[in-house]
């Protein structure tokens, strides 16, 4: 039980935070916009989740132009990926334990 | 946390991964539309090409034999800007109602049709497809009609399959079943407009069918 609880990551306790992560894991890169129409947040709202995620240095942040707008892509880390399968595995076991 | 909300997380975290990865919207209709076309245009084809031709396989071993059979070049070029066109018709024809009804698809959903999935789909899709249209162009041009319609089978399916990744999982079928095909017409030289109306029209309308009834329906009535 208390391994289940430790691998329970708290930058994952937000549902977008999480949600963001399993954009990112199953993509290559997605930018700031295609990922406000998927997940249907507001601009702050993400822009906050994505800050908090940097932080943890679970995602990369690419800034570039395309022509004069500025283009932000998001990439997962490695270390983002680890931490987000461990939470996978958390919530997994979460269930079995429930279900005995 | 509640065993109900970890397993909502869990379906929300699946669907999210699948629909940024995947284009979900595609409509099978249009793919039974692009059937009928392409069967529309086939009998055109039927009705205008030389029947002995059709229905013969030509000698292999003499090579002007096969691509022109035994009406000589001067023929072949006037028949050639035909068939040109109505293969022409069936292509803007399909490819219209299909980016119709896939919009309209989209809109119903409330889905974006330009994301980073569809990109990727016209992306990986299109370098096969592009590639295909060009050779088979430069093909006319030199005048080998006998593998035209093999080729055109083999690199749909090859983009078919390239395209599968990220839309249904079905496509990648079709694209062998395309590819298949397409080898099969290169073994039989004589068949190509058979072989083409199997692969582009009853497969087509076969795997429409099979597409609507498997997601079309089941999106709608949610």
């Amino acid at each position: 039980m208390k391994v289940t609880l430790n691998n329970f990551d708290k930058a994952f306790e937000n549902r977008v935070r999480l949600q963001v992560m399993s954009v990112l894991v199953a993509n290559e890169s997605y930018d700031f916009n295609s990922l406000k129409d998927l997940l249907e947040v507001t601009d702050g709202n993400l822009a906050s989740h994505l800050k908090a995620l940097e932080k943890e240095e679970y995602i990369t942040v690419i800034k570039s132009f395309l022509g004069r707008k500025p283009n932000t892509r998001y990439k997962a880390s490695p270390a983002g990926i680890t931490a987000f399968k461990m939470h996978l595995q958390a919530l997994e076991n979460l269930i079995k334990q429930q279900k005995l | 946390m509640e065993d109900k909300e970890i397993y909502a997380e869990i379906s929300s975290i699946r669907n999210l991964m699948e629909r940024s990865t995947k284009f979900i919207s595609l409509s099978g209709l249009s793919g039974v539309m692009a059937g009928v076309y392409a069967l529309v245009g086939a009998a055109l084809a039927y009705q205008i090409l030389p029947k002995g031709n059709v229905l013969q396989p030509l000698p292999v071993s003499k090579y002007p034999d096969l691509f022109y059979g035994s009406y000589g070049p001067g023929y072949w070029a006037t028949l050639d800007l035909t068939l040109f066109f109505i293969a022409l018709a069936v292509l803007i024809l399909s490819i219209g109602t299909g980016i119709l009804l896939t919009v309209r698809k989209a809109r119903k959903k409330g889905l974006s049709v330009v994301n980073p999935s569809s990109k990727a789909l016209l992306i990986s899709g299109g370098i096969p497809l592009l590639t295909g249209g060009l050779f088979v162009l430069i093909l006319l041009g030199h005048g080998y009609f006998g593998i035209i319609s093999s080729a055109c089978l083999i690199f749909y399916g090859l983009a078919l399959v390239a395209a599968s990744a990220h839309t249904f999982g079905d496509v990648k079928w079709l694209g062998i079943f395309e590819i298949l095909l397409g080898l099969l017409a290169l073994l039989k030289p004589g068949y190509g407009l058979y072989i083409w109306a199997t692969g582009f029209g009853v497969m087509h309308i076969l795997y429409g069918t099979i597409m609507h009834f498997k997601y079309d329906r089941e999106s709608n009535a949610k």
